[in-house]
């Protein structure tokens, strides 16, 4: 479906392309500026499927003089700029804009510098996550934040997203372990934030740029903090007879002061879709499954093993299993890291959701969901970080029948709402984007919106850095409004309804 | 639960007079970190009567508070609970808030291995500039809506706006902790806690201190004990005692008249060699030191190396405390407390002068 900016968030300029194409040229080798419709195709969208735009035009620079030039003659015509790592980002914030230049950061991928004595490493924002943990992996260090995408995402998209992955329940989202980050504004200013030491002087804006989506500059240099690897790692597989246990397994792990490296839950689809695709020995029969890994040392994490075990069994689990060697936990991990695609294969299309809930209203919200399904028609299955209360309902359906993508995302947006009036928010992981920018409407007000645009033109005064993505004009916001419920109150309570 | 205290509509009114007669404020918790920072100037707007723990279910890890709740009560529910601040925040006083906390950013021992207090925060309320109430944010660990506000006022000392309330993410204590002593100089003890860091300790606190290297495992008690039969060194008979006084600034090396300085540095930084009297924290990454030295040298000394300086206590408070910003840094700095706060009323000059 193609997707367009709303009219509020478009920034409109007459530059001739052609004319645009020469300037650019002078800077950028033929090969490095895509304009035919054929070259540009590819860029049409990212991991959101759904939403799609023709980029204006593609830039793909390699060294940072050439990505300020671009940038200072963006400035000067006022065209808008998208930044784009590898495109897997499911929020469509790397979708292109019909009269903007899609700025590619791939070949940005050198390891610039591993400084094992600081625990740090200084990387092109181009470089994939997983390079990074092999890069380091010989001073026996690795880098914890591991999307399930890690074999393709960036680390640029991953501090534009803050990014988190299974195991963020103890080791943090991309913005716990990322040490500092050059950022290239609009104007050319090389801004640098952060430090290598454990803070740095002045406001955090080391912190602010994560999860920034690519609204306040161009990120050219990140240096991540690494861990030691752990000694070992274990993990446990615990199937229950019904959500509701499993929900409580869960609480009463952490409760019991257990910090899991990994604690994640699927349903009974998710669990059927997984076994089906790679035969992980998941119980198919289950309601629910636990997978609760324990790392660090191994006299602390044959300690926790033990508790861990008492508290699935206590909690009534069906089946568990301990894996302690490393071939049988990548087997049981195997199902959960490839529940996406597991899922992908039951139906032509899926659409994937990221809303956070307090962990208490699991059993709630999960009803809430299958109930809205059933209300559409629609098969829902869920994948949960349940650890940090990170929900990945994913809806199926079929975009070649008419009108199944927008039932879907009317599905997915009342999925949104739910998490927001239960105490959570639209997004844990995946950032808003072009997608889920109208129910920011729902979850901040006029005044907070007003003052992330405030914050941003701090950054960016002319708009530029990809119009339309994450923060609602307060237009789309009125408009959106007008058939909306904000947090359970109508808009404008004041005004009589029929 | 003490629910405490709701006076947001009297901050609200307060703030919103102070806007209207352009009058500056100057935020105040429980006094306790009023040495920290800039001298600041304003009319004193009393955040304590804003108070109360607001929900906190320990098995979410999450607990929210309004600023002028007690750092000791929020500590004491927490405890009742198995549960701590992961970033063991100094208190400098029984008085000491929440709020401030937030505000002033500072992290105890703690800090490399379980990070800092703006890794903690996880939402907040404010009252910003416009004295609008805003909430930026969530109660849930896990977040991504909006630009991370919350973080960017953490630290912020009072700049951007009143903090109402903040949410922040906790951790289980862990089972057991012990602590070990070790003879050793500054350099060596740098060396050692280097190694240690490279591998996966159970560690909770890597510190120099009078001619000792101290450090602090925490976990299981199979793991602790384990790690230190390897590790050696003789065990201080008040195991806490140490990383409070070291947390509380009650060691000796903290009294005195001169100027104490605060190096925050990339933690395998060689050793200061001027300044053998030191107290390091952070595995390497704090070195405290006392220097009459004029400003800028350590701001030059410590920027070389790749950090930053201020001076913590002492001094002259007429000069500015912290490591200056490159122009175009400050710039930036600048514009953004125009985007929250316009008229400069929330503790001009606390954080910089230029703020
Ligand atoms: C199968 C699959 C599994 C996934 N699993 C996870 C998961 O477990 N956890 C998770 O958090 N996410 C997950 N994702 C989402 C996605 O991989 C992450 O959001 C990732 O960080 C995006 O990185 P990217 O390089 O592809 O960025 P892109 O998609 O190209 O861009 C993402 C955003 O970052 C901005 N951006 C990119 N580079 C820069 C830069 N250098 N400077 C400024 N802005 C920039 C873009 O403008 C855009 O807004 C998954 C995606 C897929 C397809």
């Amino acid at each position: 479906m193609p997707y367009r900016v709303h009219s509020s968030e478009q920034i409109r300029h007459r530059v001739d392309k052609a004319y645009f194409v020469r300037l650019l040229s002078e800077h950028l080798k033929p090969d490095e500026l895509l304009s035919a419709e054929e070259d540009v195709k590819p860029y049409e969208c990212d991991g959101l499927s759904s939403h799609r735009a023709r980029p204006w035009l593609v830039a793909l620079p390699e060294s940072i003089d050439q990505l300020r030039a671009v940038l200072g003659l963006c400035q000067t015509h006022n065209v808008p700029v998208v930044a784009r790592g590898a495109g897997t980002g499911l929020s469509g914030g790397a979708l292109p804009i019909d009269n903007g230049v899609l700025l590619c950061l791939s070949k940005f991928r050198r390891i610039i510098e591993i400084d094992p004595a600081n625990r740090l490493v200084r990387v092109e924002p181009g470089v994939r996550n997983s390079a990074v943990s092999e890069a380091v992996r010989r001073y026996g260090l690795y880098y914890a934040p591991d999307p399930s995408s890690q074999i393709a995402c960036t680390i640029g998209g991953n501090v534009a997203e803050n990014s988190g992955g299974v195991h963020c329940l103890k080791y943090g989202l991309t913005v716990h372990n990322v040490a500092a980050a050059k950022l290239l504004t609009l104007d050319g200013e090389l801004l640098e934030l952060g430090s290598d030491a454990w803070d740095a002087s002045g406001y955090d804006l080391l912190a602010l740029v994560c999860g920034s989506e690519g609204l306040l500059g161009i990120l050219v240099e990140v240096t991540l903090r690494l861990l030691p690897l752990p000694e070992t790692a274990h993990t446990l597989l615990a199937g229950f007879d019904s959500v509701g246990q499993a929900g409580r397994a869960v609480a009463d792990i952490i409760g019991a002061g257990l910090l899991p490296a990994g604690l994640e839950m699927m349903d009974n689809p998710a669990i059927r879709a997984a076994e089906q695709f790679v035969h992980a020995g998941y119980p198919s029969e289950a309601a629910a499954l636990i997978l609760c890994e324990l790392d660090g040392n191994l006299a602390q994490v044959e300690a926790d093993r033990e508790r861990a075990h008492r508290i699935l069994e206590d909690c009534g689990a069906s089946t568990l299993r301990i894996a302690t060697d490393p071939a049988e936990r990548m087997r049981m991990w195997a199902g959960r890291k490839a529940a996406f695609p597991a899922v992908g294969r039951l139906s032509p299309d899926y659409y994937c959701m990221d809303g956070t809930i307090p962990r208490q209203r699991l059993a709630e919200v999960l009803g809430g969901i299958a109930e809205a399904g059933q209300r559409y028609g629609l098969a829902i299955a869920n994948v949960f970080h349940a650890g940090d209360g990170n929900l990945h309902p994913l809806i199926l359906y079929d975009a070649n029948r008419s009108g199944e993508l927008e039932k879907a995302e009317a599905l997915g947006a009342e999925i949104l709402e739910l998490c927001v009036t239960v105490g959570g928010t639209i997004t844990g992981e995946h950032g808003v984007g072009s997608e889920k920018i109208d129910q920011m409407c729902v979850q901040f007000s006029d005044a907070e919106l007003n003052q992330f645009h405030r914050l941003k033109r701090a950054f960016d005064p002319a708009g530029l850095l990809n119009p339309g993505k994450a923060i609602p004009s307060l237009h789309r916001c009125a408009e959106f409004g007008a058939m909306h419920v904000r947090g359970g109150r109508l808009p404008h309570p004041e005004l009589e309804r029929f | 639960m003490d629910h405490g205290n709701d006076d947001t509509e009297n901050l609200l009114t307060a703030v919103r007079a102070a806007i209207a007669l352009r009058q500056p404020l100057s935020i105040q918790g429980g006094g306790s970190k009023g040495f920290y920072g800039n001298a600041g100037s304003g009319a004193p707007l009393d955040v304590t009567g804003h108070r109360g723990i607001v929900a906190y279910e320990p098995t979410e890890l999450v607990l929210t508070a309004r600023a002028g709740t007690r750092l000791t009560a929020i500590e004491q529910i927490l405890a009742d609970h198995g549960q701590m601040l992961s970033f063991e925040p100094p208190h400098f006083g029984p008085s000491a808030t929440l709020g401030g906390t937030v505000a002033c950013g500072l992290s105890g021992p703690r800090r490399p291995f379980s990070g800092s207090v703006r890794d903690a925060v996880l939402g907040l309320k404010l009252i910003n500039g416009h004295g609008e109430l805003l909430h930026m944010g969530g109660q849930v660990i896990k977040n991504v809506a909006g630009f991370d506000v919350a973080r960017l006022l953490t630290g912020a000392l009072g700049s951007l706006g009143v903090i109402l309330e903040v949410s922040i993410k906790v951790l289980p204590r862990p089972e057991t902790e012990a602590t070990l002593r070790l003879a050793a100089d500054p350099p060596a003890a740098l060396r050692h806690m280097q190694a240690l860091q490279r591998l996966p300790w159970p560690l909770s606190g890597l510190a120099y201190q009078g001619g000792h290297f101290w450090l602090r495992l925490a976990g299981a008690e199979q793991a602790v004990s384990a790690a230190a039969k390897r590790l050696g060194g003789d065990c201080p008979e008040d195991q806490e005692g140490f990383w409070n006084s070291l947390k509380e600034q009650r060691l000796a090396f903290f009294g005195g008249q001169e100027p104490l300085w605060r190096l925050s540095l990339p933690p395998a930084h060689p050793h200061l060699s001027a300044w053998d009297d030191t107290v390091i924290d952070w595995g390497g990454g704090l070195r405290w030191i006392k220097c009459p030295d004029p400003a800028d040298q350590l701001f030059n000394l410590a920027r070389q190396a790749g950090g930053h300086a201020c001076r913590f206590r002492g001094g002259n408070r007429a000069e500015p405390c912290f490591q200056p910003l490159p122009p175009p840094l400050l710039a930036l700095h600048q514009r953004l407390k125009q985007a929250f706060d316009p008229l400069r009323i929330f503790n001009r000059g606390r954080l910089r002068p230029e703020i």
